[in-house]
């Protein structure tokens, strides 16, 4: 049934399908191409490379300041993501109880810290914290953290609430389950691809957050994306290609998991 | 669906269902509240507050409000002054009032903190002994900017974050040009904003395409290609760009390998590495929303179009173009309303005339610690995210209104 192409019109499709390539191409390759040099035996960030080395790697391992911003952007980062899951799918789990016109307020209420400048959120919190002297310590970084990754579980959980059929909560709540087992046993198993993939979302978002994390965070709290951006700052050392390629396969493993869950949703919600 | 649902609660517990969603959400709420809604709020109020100069002088801020602003004060104003700038002496509250009366008139910090060394309190003459002490304090103009600056309520900052500020006789002036910048920045800022949109709209349309429209294994693979570096850490992808677009760079080796260039390009530190860099980062928020909204129109449309005779790119325009307005819509504005509060890129690839706002709130928040005015622009860039939002959250809607 297709219609007959041209010469013209296949000339066309090459140049387009190049065009794409070329853009995706432009989206990989420059992470990619950063990785050889964090195995590159020269202090050099150049091509070609002077021989292959652990020693950035080995640097990145036996350094205390890139130790510790690993540690501190872990640190940060799981409890934050608790903080941001735990609230997150609680005012998930409420909003899909509610009317829709009252819902979708609430909603957009929620995904405000995500649309609002960081720097603003950043500014403003180090005008409130500062006085107090809240500043300089994690409960501050913690807290901003969570508040910047709470969006993306309400969204995600919101998500796959939108497909859950609340028979089998009403079914279960009948036969006489109390409300926090029918929770356990029904709700969340159901949505527990939405918890997670919205738990790794808000992880990646504190393990990737530097603007609000350079407004409050003191010398004790150093993170990663903080360390790196002092690094190409002032000078960019070999090591920060080896954080960088780390920090690469975190991201890759992070999609992974991401579309795993996305596709076992897909399969138990069936074609729709 | 009617026959298998099992009755939905009524009566008692369909409150107590009701109750319970608001006590589940409620912990978010109160959440967002104290760590978002009150800071950012007591943050805008400080646009319009004063409390500097009144903190370190109150009495002398009374009597300056007192004053109808022409030629000089009483002179019970300056003893008054005088006495409070002795007390203050020392103490830690002198030091921000000079800063906010520096901010107005350049040079005031240290006339200010050098007359406060030599104040001693005066029974009469309290202007000539200040003209003694420095004799810029026979000008007007010294007074009249205290005047401004004694507060409590002030438009001083929002005037400033548009380069406009009150003039001695307390009309409303255009900044002198060297200090008039913020209007600049605003420009720079929604230029840069719409350059990243359209260059991220140019490269991105073709490619969401391209995966809503190819065999699903393809389609799930090249997806993953815009996802990855979506995933990646922003300070990942902007190290990436340093070291490619250097002078010594990847970029640079393969234009003189090739011969295009003899000299190596200036790529970065300035506006191409700043757009170049940011494309980059925000091309996925485009790519994502286009292929969702792709993928639901299919590829059906465009080959009725061209199976009744139209050309490829007749029928792309007429007939498939106009039904991705949304999708457009959506990607842009999400771009855009990233890209204008972008602060960590131009920072780090960008030249000193390639700052954005966000580097400016930035920058008076923790730098200067002129809190007012990071108020000022904070409310500015606020109210441009705000508006482009609502537009967002119009074109969000519509499809579930469609249901």
């Amino acid at each position: 049934m297709r219609p007959p192409r041209s010469r013209g019109d296949r000339a066309l499709l090459a140049a387009y399908r190049l065009a794409c390539a070329a853009v995706l191409a432009f989206l990989l390759l420059p992470v990619l191409a950063v990785i050889p040099l964090s195995f590159n035996a020269g202090s050099f960030l150049t091509y070609p490379m002077t021989g292959w080395s652990l020693r950035w790697y080995e640097d990145f391992f036996t350094s205390a300041r890139w130790l510790a911003a690993s540690r501190n952007s872990a640190f940060i980062g799981v409890l934050a993501t608790i903080l941001a899951t735990a609230l997150g799918t609680a005012a998930a789990l409420g909003l899909d109880q509610l009317g829709r016109r009252r819902r979708q307020a609430l909603a957009a209420f929620f995904i405000l810290p995500v649309v609002v400048p960081v720097v603003v959120i950043g500014s403003s919190l180090y005008a409130l914290m500062a006085p107090l002297g809240l500043t300089n310590g994690y409960f501050g970084l913690v807290m901003a953290h969570a508040l910047l990754g709470a969006p993306f579980v309400v969204i995600t959980v919101s998500a796959t609430l939108r497909g859950f059929d609340r028979n089998l909560l009403r079914a279960a709540l009948g036969l006489g389950a109390a409300p926090l087992t029918a929770f356990r046993m029904v709700t969340l198993p159901l949505i527990l691809p939405g918890v997670v993939s919205g738990a790794v979302f808000a992880f990646a978002t504190s393990f990737d957050e530097i603007v609000v994390t350079l407004f409050l965070a003191g010398p004790q709290q150093r993170t990663l994306p903080l360390q790196m951006f002092d690094g190409v700052r002032e000078q960019i050392s070999p090591t920060i290609t080896a954080a960088a390629t780390l920090l690469f396969l975190l991201a890759v493993a992070l999609v992974g998991v991401v579309e795993l869950l996305r596709r076992r949703t897909e399969r138990l919600r069936g074609p729709a | 669906m009617a026959a298998g649902t099992v009755r939905a609660p009524a009566g008692r517990s369909r409150f107590r269902l009701r109750l319970g969603a608001w006590l589940l959400i409620l912990p978010l709420f109160l959440f967002a509240a104290g760590t978002f809604v009150i800071p950012i709020g007591l943050m805008l109020v400080r646009s319009v507050q004063d409390p500097d100069f009144a903190a370190a002088f109150p009495r002398t801020a009374v009597a300056l409000a007192a004053w109808d602003g022409r030629d000089l004060p009483p002179d019970a104003t300056a003893r008054t002054f005088l006495a409070e700038l002795q007390a203050a002496r020392g103490g830690d509250r002198i030091s921000p009032a000079a800063t906010r009366l520096n901010a107005d008139l350049a040079g005031f910090r240290s006339l200010l903190l050098r007359t406060a060394r030599n104040a001693r309190a005066v029974g009469e003459d309290g202007l000539g002994t200040l003209a003694a002490i420095d004799a810029r304090w026979a000008e007007p103009g010294l007074w009249a900017a205290m005047r401004r600056a004694a507060g409590p309520l002030t438009d001083y900052f929002l005037l400033a974050a548009i380069d406009l500020q009150r003039t001695d006789d307390g009309s409303i002036a255009a900044m002198p040009e060297t200090r008039a910048v913020f209007v600049d920045v605003f420009i720079r800022t929604l230029w840069i904003g719409f350059v990243v949109t359209a260059f991220c709209l140019v490269l991105g349309y073709p490619v969401a395409y391209l995966i809503a429209n190819a065999p699903a294994r393809w389609a799930n693979l090249l997806l993953v290609v815009v996802l990855i570096p979506f995933w990646t850490s922003v300070l990942v992808r902007t190290t990436a760009w340093v070291v490619l677009l250097q002078r010594d760079g990847l970029v640079n080796g393969l234009l003189r390998w090739s011969g295009i260039v003899e000299q190596p390009l200036a790529l970065i530190y300035n506006r191409t590495g700043v757009l170049v860099a940011m494309v980059h980062v925000l091309l996925p928020l485009m790519i994502l929303p286009l292929y969702s909204v792709m993928k639901g129109i299919g590829p059906s449309p465009m080959r009725a179009a061209m199976s009744l005779g139209a050309r490829p790119l007749e029928a792309f325009a007429r007939v498939y173009l106009p039904q991705t307005r949304a999708g457009i819509a959506a990607g842009a504005l999400l771009v855009y309303i990233s890209a204008i509060g972008y602060y960590v890129t131009p920072e780090l690839v960008g030249g000193g005339g390639d700052q954005m706002i966000s580097y400016f709130i930035a920058f008076y928040t923790n730098r200067t610690l002129n809190w007012g005015l990071a108020a000022a622009l904070s409310l500015i860039l606020l109210l441009a995210t705000g508006l482009l939002y609502l537009a967002y959250a119009r074109i969000e809607v519509r499809p579930e209104a469609g249901k």
